[in-house]
This record gives structure tokens, C-alpha cells and sequence, in this order.
């Protein structure tokens, strides 16, 4: 008889949620902080049934830039937790998100050290169209695709992705790679500065069914392996721009416009110019779009991200610490 | 109708602007404005001067709604004559000049008539906003704009309200016109939103040329919907807001709500629903930037308008 290997990885005795890293995504941050109302209302209630299999903390990662209901106040805080940008020194003119970046280092990190989070799920809206998204920098982090896998099948009138950004730990920059396993979970579209109560719902069912599964997986369920769609990053495209105002000249296709993970083909339509001309994707490779139309990537110089997209084989996962017990 | 009701007679619309960026995020205006100041061929119509106008760089330049104070709620008769000094927010001082250059409100010297260009995160289409429901000029343009834009739908939302009225951009002009078209994420370009904007200017110069050449336009009934009250999120005693615009309300502009039907969502679950007296039609449900303005929604009743035959003087 052939018995699959199954892949035995360390408790996630300590998880993270944090919303309100982009004040003006506000689905993480009323979540959060419906959070703490919920937690603070159980202390007061009754003891922590749990035993201390899991302890989750919830942050509001920027609090002045929710305040203001800002993207953020200086600079990208999603941006600022490369180790270069954590070790820095801190001086009267480091912006406010670099402060803050190594403050959270601190209470969820260090970024790369023992003592780091076990798991942070950093919680963020966007304009496009891409349902709920998981986004990461691994292609083989066995509990966050088990996470997703177990996210599919809980959420089924929503479409959920696997997203991986090929990055090396030293170059990535977001906050959830702070702690040993982490990933942004991305629920679009919403407007910033805009609650939507069904936006705001399934990122709530993301949340609560990734606790579910960290709980299954503290108390010795056995996660059958199989196979999943990861979506690989491979380039982004930025809008056609004016030489003199660097103004955009053209906006998303109609063709285009909210069809997030839909294969574009080398000749289908990206832009229509204000004359209207349309502009097609020239290259050679078939991808598939995200991030179609994200407000806050005007400023970085995206227009859409493009992905490949292939079948990746996981393990069966259980947590090591629960004793093997022969039959 | 009366066949023995007067034509009215209104002066030429000689002078017409198009403002865009009085919120610096709603890029439709924006986009449009900096195409047309670039190349006007397409706003230009016989016998009618037509300015394209950014109303707020500072905010467009920062993509924010704005930069001190909201642009749009600015042109108050305390902020046009206040003395200008270093101490007024620029919105303010900003809306001095607007005033000066398209202007003065009031005067027979002011712009014919003001388009101003926004948009918005609630589901509401394509919306022209009144001011007045005396203004039989308006009347009869949005009538030929509708006639036009059919079968697509444009909508008309009155807010004559004595006390949720506020003093905009385009209240300088003798003929103020709000355009409001979403749903559209601040920040964002979406090519449908924008064509749409720019088809509704498209005819409504059409009409100002059609109207100065001596085309007399006969009565006509406009339906419109009349803001009544503003509805705020429910809050808690910190002030924050404690449900979210029900599913069942979300995208539901301009449809009726009656008692009794789900209006809010608290973040644990539960129903608030709606408790007023009658039906309601509400719009400007979700707005991104009312949030601070305390309204989820403006609730609004059906009305007829009628609108007199009118001819150039």
C-alpha cells in the first residue's frame, strides 16, 4: 500500500490580522476593530476556553492614516518592510510609515527571527475586480495554499486566487512578510473610502475561515494534499502617457475593464485613447490580468499586472507536534 | 397644458464654461478639461464661447477631493466677500477668483451657464443636478438631453432644499448645471464613465447652439427627484459609524424604499431597517466622500416639473 508522504510543519501558535495598513481600505479596518469590540466583550465574559492552542492579535497597522482616511501620510507603508528600509536609522526626518514599519517589526516580528509571528494575514481592498485574492512570495509555503485551498471550498459564490509575487525574503517589502507565513488577502472591488457590506462580508468569512483552519491544524487534522492554480507575477503595464504632463492618454478597455483573471491574448484590447483608438497587448505570451484599474497604481505607473498561471502540487500538511499514532 | 402659456423669453447663452477638477479624485472632469484646454475642436459650437476650466489644480495635482476645505460647498456669500488674506483656507481664496473670473454670482455680468463635472461611488448613472425648479432654460436643455441620450436614462435630481442646499462652483453662472456620473471609484478612469459624461456634453452644447440660433423649444414636462432629507449612518456615541448600506439598499439609486425594507447592516449582522413615514428614493447611496458630511444616502420623492416653452430674447 503507497502512503503519500504528509508534510508535518510547527503549530501557528501565534497569528496576526491587521487591517488599516491603506487607511482608506476600509473593510480591513472596520473588521478589525469589529474585532477588538468582540474580543473585548469575551474577556469580559467568560476565560479563554482555547487552552493557548492560538492567540490571535489584531492591529491597526497606520491609525494617523485611518484618522485622515488616507492611502497613507508620507509614504507607502506597505512598502517599508524590506530589511534595508527596517534597520535604518531613525531620524527627525524619517517619514511617518518608516517609524511605524519598525515599530510593528517589533511587535510582529523581527522580520526573519524566531521570535516572529507565525502567521500575518494583512487585510486590504482594491478597486479592481478580483473577488478574494491571497497574495504572497511563495509558490511552496504548504499552510498559506492550504489556507487558500480550505478558503475555495468555505467561499464558493466568490472567486478565490492564489497570487505569488517572486520576490526573495530579503527584497520583500509588505508587512505580512514579517512574520513566518503571511499574505495579504485582497477583497476588490470597493472604492476607497467606501464600505461595501458584501465586500466587507466575504472578507469576514476569509478571516473567520482561516482562524478555522489554523485551529484544525493546532489540533492535529490531517489537511489532504492535491493540486491548485497559482498565479505567478510577471510583469505589470503602465497606462500610455503624455512626454510633457506624464497626464494618461488613454484608460482601461471597456473590453478590458473588470475582467481581473480573464487570459489576455497577444492582439486583445487594453487602452482606449481619449480619440478613441484602441491600443492592443503586443506581447507574445498569453497572461492573465489583475489589479485592472487600481486607483492607488496610477502613481506607481500600473495600469493592470499580468500573471502566469500553472498547476502547482501541495502536500498532505499536520501539525508536528501532535504524536503519530500507528493503526 | 394651456395652449395659451407664454413663451419665455431667456437671453443668448453666449458664454459657457465646463469645469472639471472642482474635486480634484473624480477624473472623469479632470480628464475631459485637460483634453479639451488641449484641443477644443470638439466643445466648439456657432455663436457660443465655451471655456474649459480645472477649478482646483492644488487638489487635482494631489488627487484628493481637495486641499483645506470641500471647493464645492465654498461659494457662500461670507466666503466671496470676506477680505482676502494669507489666513483663508485656498478653497476659499480659490473660490474668490472662480467668482471674479466667471462671475460675480448675481450679476448680469456672470457666465450664462456653468457646467461642473463629478462623479461619484454610488450606482447612480448619469444624473444632472438643478438647483432651481424655476429655471426654465435648464428645464428645457435636460428635456433635449434626455430626448437625446434615449434610450439610455438621465436622471434629475432637484436640490432646492432651504436648508441641504450649499453654494457650488457653478452657482456663479446664471444658469448653474451639475453633471454627476458613476459609479466610479475616486482616483480612477473608467472609459465607459467617461464616454458617458462626454456624450452628455455633447448635447447639451448642442442645445445652447440650437437655442442662440432662435429654435423655440415648446413645453415639456420634466420628471425630477426632489432631495428631502439626508440620512446619516447610524453612530456610536465616538462618532463612528456602526452598520454599512444594507445589500439589499447597495446600488439601489434612484429605486423606491419603503418602510419597513433593510436599510443598514451592523458589522455583526444584523437588519436596521428603514422606519420613515412613505417611500423614499434614495441616491447618493455610499458616497465615498459623505462619509465626513454625515450621509449615507439623500432621500428624495418623485415630482413633475413643467417647463415653459422658451425662445432666445
Amino acid at each position: 500500500m503507497e502512503v503519500e508522504e504528509v508534510e508535518r510543519l510547527p503549530r501557528l501558535s501565534r497569528v496576526a490580522v491587521c487591517g488599516g495598513t491603506h487607511g482608506n481600505e476600509l473593510s480591513g479596518v472596520y473588521l478589525v476593530r469589529e474585532l477588538l469590540k468582540v474580543k473585548k466583550k469575551k474577556k469580559k465574559e467568560e476565560e479563554d476556553e482555547d487552552g493557548g492552542a492560538m492567540s490571535v492579535l489584531l492591529v491597526l497597522s497606520n491609525p494617523r492614516a485611518m484618522q485622515q482616511c488616507l492611502r497613507y501620510i508620507d509614504t507607502d507603508l506597505n512598502r517599508c518592510f524590506t530589511h534595508a528600509c527596517l534597520i535604518g536609522p531613525t531620524l527627525d526626518k524619517t517619514p511617518y510609515e518608516m517609524r511605524r514599519a519598525r515599530e510593528l517589526n517589533a511587535m510582529l516580528g523581527p522580520k526573519g527571527s524566531a521570535g516572529a509571528m507565525d502567521l500575518i494575514c494583512d487585510l486590504h481592498n482594491t478597486t479592481a475586480n478580483m473577488g478574494l485574492s491571497l497574495i504572497t512570495y511563495s509558490d511552496h509555503d504548504w499552510i498559506c495554499m492550504h489556507i487558500f485551498r480550505h478558503l475555495q471550498r468555505q467561499i464558493p459564490d466568490t472567486p478565490v486566487r492564489y497570487i505569488h509575487y517572486d520576490v526573495t525574503s530579503k527584497e520583500s517589502y509588505s508587512l505580512d512578510s514579517v512574520g513566518k507565513h503571511g499574505f495579504a488577502m485582497e477583497v476588490g472591488p470597493q472604492p476607497h473610502g467606501v464600505v461595501r457590506s458584501n465586500i466587507y462580508t466575504t472578507m469576514k468569512s476569509g478571516v473567520q475561515y482561516m482562524l478555522d483552519w489554523v485551529h484544525f491544524f493546532n489540533s492535529g487534522v490531517i489537511f489532504d494534499g492535491g493540486f491548485m492554480d497559482v498565479f505567478t507575477v510577471v510583469k505589470h503595464i503602465d497606462y500610455p502617457r503624455d512626454g510633457e504632463t506624464h497626464n494618461i492618454t488613454a484608460a482601461i478597455h471597456p473590453q478590458l475593464q473588470d475582467r481581473d483573471f480573464c487570459l489576455l491574448r497577444p492582439g486583445d484590447p487594453l487602452f482606449q485613447t481619449f480619440s478613441g483608438e484602441t491600443l492592443r497587448y503586443t506581447g507574445s505570451e498569453p497572461l492573465y490580468p489583475f489589479f485592472i484599474n487600481e486607483s492607488a497604481y496610477y502613481e506607481k505607473g500600473i495600469a493592470l499586472c499580468l500573471a502566469r498561471k500553472r498547476r502547482v502540487k501541495i502536500p498532505s500538511v499536520r501539525d508536528k507536534a501532535t504524536h503519530f499514532q500507528p493503526c | 397644458m394651456s395652449s395659451f402659456s407664454s413663451c419665455q423669453s431667456v437671453r443668448e447663452a453666449r458664454r459657457v464654461a465646463i469645469f472639471g477638477g472642482t474635486h480634484g479624485n473624480e477624473l472623469s472632469g479632470v480628464t475631459l478639461v485637460h483634453l479639451w484646454m488641449k484641443n477644443g475642436t470638439e466643445i466648439q459650437r456657432r455663436g457660443v464661447e465655451t471655456r474649459p476650466f480645472i477649478t482646483n489644480p492644488r487638489a487635482v495635482e494631489k488627487c484628493s477631493r481637495y486641499v483645506d476645505t470641500d471647493l464645492n460647498r465654498a461659494f457662500t456669500p461670507e466666503n466671496l466677500s470676506a477680505p482676502a488674506d494669507g489666513q483663508l483656507p485656498y478653497e476659499v481664496l480659490r473660490a474668490q477668483e472662480i467668482n471674479r473670473m466667471f462671475g460675480p454670482k448675481g450679476s448680469p455680468d456672470a457666465y450664462d451657464v456653468i457646467f461642473d463635472l463629478h462623479n461619484t461611488t454610488s450606482n447612480m448613472g448619469c444624473t444632472l443636478i438643478l438647483e432651481s425648479s424655476k429655471d426654465h432654460f435648464n428645464l428645457q436643455m435636460i428635456n433635449y438631453i434626455q430626448k437625446a441620450l434615449a434610450p439610455a436614462s438621465c436622471l434629475v435630481l432637484l436640490n432646492e432644499h432651504p436648508l441641504l442646499k450649499y453654494s457650488t462652483a457653478r452657482s456663479v453662472a446664471k444658469h448653474p448645471v451639475g453633471l454627476e456620473v458613476g459609479p466610479q471609484p475616486q482616483g480612477v478612469l473608467r472609459s465607459n464613465i467617461f464616454e458617458s459624461m462626454r456624450e452628455i456634453l455633447k448635447h447639451a452644447l448642442d442645445f445652447i447652439e440650437l437655442f442662440n440660433e432662435g429654435v423655440e423649444f415648446p413645453p415639456c414636462s420634466v420628471p425630477v427627484f426632489r432631495v428631502s432629507e439626508r440620512v446619516d449612518y447610524p453612530r456610536d456615541a465616538n462618532g463612528n459609524i456602526m452598520a454599512m448600506v444594507h445589500p439589499n439598499l447597495q446600488d439601489c439609486d434612484w429605486e423606491p424604499l419603503n418602510p419597513g425594507d433593510p436599510m443598514f447592516q451592523t458589522f455583526d449582522g444584523k437588519t436596521i431597517r428603514y422606519q420613515g413615514s412613505g417611500t423614499i428614493y434614495p441616491t447618493f447611496i455610499n458616497e465615498a466622500a459623505y462619509y465626513e458630511k454625515q450621509q449615507a444616502f439623500v432621500a428624495t420623492r418623485r415630482e413633475t416639473l413643467s417647463a415653459n416653452a422658451v425662445r432666445k430674447a
